[in-house]
């Protein structure tokens, strides 16, 4: 049995009056990569955001419930926030990379935390651009504008200025949802050496991506855990007509 | 298409491009005529030289001294607390009773007319406070009239900024004060700097509130609390006396180029600074 990582325990999550997430308790394993399936408006963005404590920046937001990471709720006063998003980093459904270089871009949050000599932010950036496959095609533009990059180069980038935190989680909302096959293919290939080294959740963009990558998958609709298990169960035998619905494409 | 539409998308377009270059044609003739007018009056001397004979003869380096002295208290007051009442506002505060206040103040104090600025920095700075005409009644009296257009440019600018990039920058670890002057306000830089010179040209270019509160000598200034007479001013009072409408076209073209010079110059620093990463 794998280590438990993220525990999601009774979580219901509201925007002013409207509740989108209801009752949802779900575990995270290590070093897998869990799929977050379901059709839009699912809550799995929620769902994401409740785990490095994002939502907490929309006014309107409650969240009941519990989330912990490595046993520990990381609601307590006593996690700092900035502290969790480096452990329990997030990567968005578009590029979106910082207007700084790309090398700034990469570093920005090792600047943040202060402290570290230049050539050891050097070498954490080299690495993390490695690491998203990304070093081929920027290593002679890490001085240039990170805008200047293609799409596809800018998601990777957001990768790599994920990894750059040295996060134990990497959280990432459809990340090839605006991307050409290729791009998504390179960071398909990407996700499975990143799994040795951190745990991986993903809201992938279509069913296919979700068989592709993960190790298990949770079919969530309207804000509900319907069902969750081994990527292989899930496809060859759906518990569930609704899974078995949305998998096959009879809907969503 | 119908004949009809056609002839509908012919008419607009005619009359779209007549609003244009009607604007740009009535914006380059005064602008040219201005030049035409007065550049020949200016010179080494006339730059350096300052006033004789009520501006009759000599030169207006008096006069340059002031505008720049004005200008300079006046924004150097006004753009911290701009921008700084505009991150709170953008920022710092949810709208609230509080933040309709302020926006509601600073808006209002947009609509007054430049000379009632005047009159109450005469009667506040000039006489109240004590300063006397002088450069710091004029740049502060300045300063409250520029305040709103810097606060409402960079509010505009910042709340321009787009909101996932917040988000990358707190999903990275920063915090609030991290992410608005490490990303916000860096992207925003453009629209801020936009809404300072604006500003600028409307200090360099008043008249009334200055001349309540600044003076209209002619001698050179040597502190912030001594007169001065700014380049509007001289020109105002060189063309409304008749004194030398020769030398207030100079002036007036001297403006005209110091305005330019500001904006081109600024667009050149930006361009350079801020091109790395963008």
């Amino acid at each position: 049995m794998a280590h438990t990582k993220i525990s999601i325990r009774n979580m219901n999550f509201f925007y002013g009056q409207k509740q989108v997430i209801h009752a949802l308790s779900m575990d995270v394993y290590e070093h897998q990569i869990l799929a977050l399936l379901g059709p839009a408006n699912s809550g799995i963005t929620t769902l994401l955001r409740g785990m490095n404590r994002l939502c907490d920046l929309i006014v309107e937001a409650r969240l009941e419930g519990e989330i912990l990471l490595d046993g520990q709720d990381i609601f307590h006063p006593e996690v700092g926030v900035t502290q969790l998003r480096r452990r329990v980093a997030m990567v968005f459904d578009i590029p979106t990379p910082l207007p700084l270089t790309v090398f700034d871009n990469v570093a920005y949050g090792l600047k943040l935390q202060g402290g570290k000599s230049k050539a050891e932010i050097q070498e954490t950036v080299e690495r993390a651009i490695r690491m998203a496959a990304l070093w081929d095609d920027v290593k002679d533009r890490l001085d240039e504008s990170a805008l200047s990059l293609s799409g596809g180069q800018q998601q990777r980038l957001c990768i790599a200025r994920a990894l750059a935190l040295d996060p134990e989680v990497i959280l990432l909302d459809r990340p090839c949802a605006s991307l050409d096959p290729i791009s998504t293919a390179k960071i398909e290939e990407s996700l499975h050496t990143l799994k040795e080294s951190y745990t991986v959740v993903i809201a992938p963009h279509s069913v296919q991506q979700a068989a592709r990558v993960s190790d298990r998958v949770a079919f969530i609709l309207m804000g509900e855990l319907i069902e969750i298990a081994p990527n292989k169960e899930i496809f060859a035998n759906p518990q569930d007509q609704r899974t078995s619905d949305y998998i096959t494409g009879r809907f969503g | 298409m119908s004949p009809h539409v056609r002839r509908q998308e012919r008419l607009a377009k005619g009359v779209i491009w007549m609003a244009a270059v009607s604007v740009m044609a009535t914006l380059v003739f005064i602008i040219l005529y201005i030049l035409s007018r007065g550049l020949p009056v200016i010179s080494w001397s006339f730059l350096t030289e300052i006033p004789r004979s009520m501006g009759r003869l000599g030169g207006i380096s008096s006069t340059i001294v002031g505008s720049l002295a004005v200008t300079v208290v006046a924004i150097v007051i006004a753009v911290p607390f701009g921008i700084g009442t505009a991150i709170y506002l953008a920022e710092y505060t949810r709208e609230s009773f509080i933040t309709k206040i302020i926006r509601f103040s600073a808006e209002s104090l947009a609509g007054i007319p430049s000379i009632v600025f005047g009159l109450f920095g005469f009667i506040f700075f000039v006489i109240f406070l004590n300063l006397g005409w002088s450069i710091l009644s004029g740049g502060l009296t300045l300063a409250f009239m520029i305040l709103p257009t810097v606060i409402r440019t960079s509010e505009e600018a910042i709340r321009g900024v787009p909101y996932i990039l917040r988000e990358v920058s707190y999903s990275l670890g920063a915090n609030k004060w991290q992410t608005v002057s490490r990303v916000v306000l860096p992207s925003a830089m453009r629209g801020i700097v936009n809404g300072v010179l604006l500003s600028i040209g409307r200090c360099v270019a008043e008249t009334a509130a200055v001349m309540l509160t600044a003076g209209s000598t002619l001698r050179m200034p040597d502190s912030l609390f001594a007169p001065a007479r700014t380049m509007a001013v001289h020109f105002y009072i060189l063309a409304r006396e008749g004194i030398s409408l020769e030398n207030a076209y100079g002036t007036a073209a001297l403006l005209i180029l110091v305005i330019f010079a500001i904006n081109v110059g600024a667009n050149i620093l930006l361009d350079r600074f801020m091109t790395k990463g963008r």
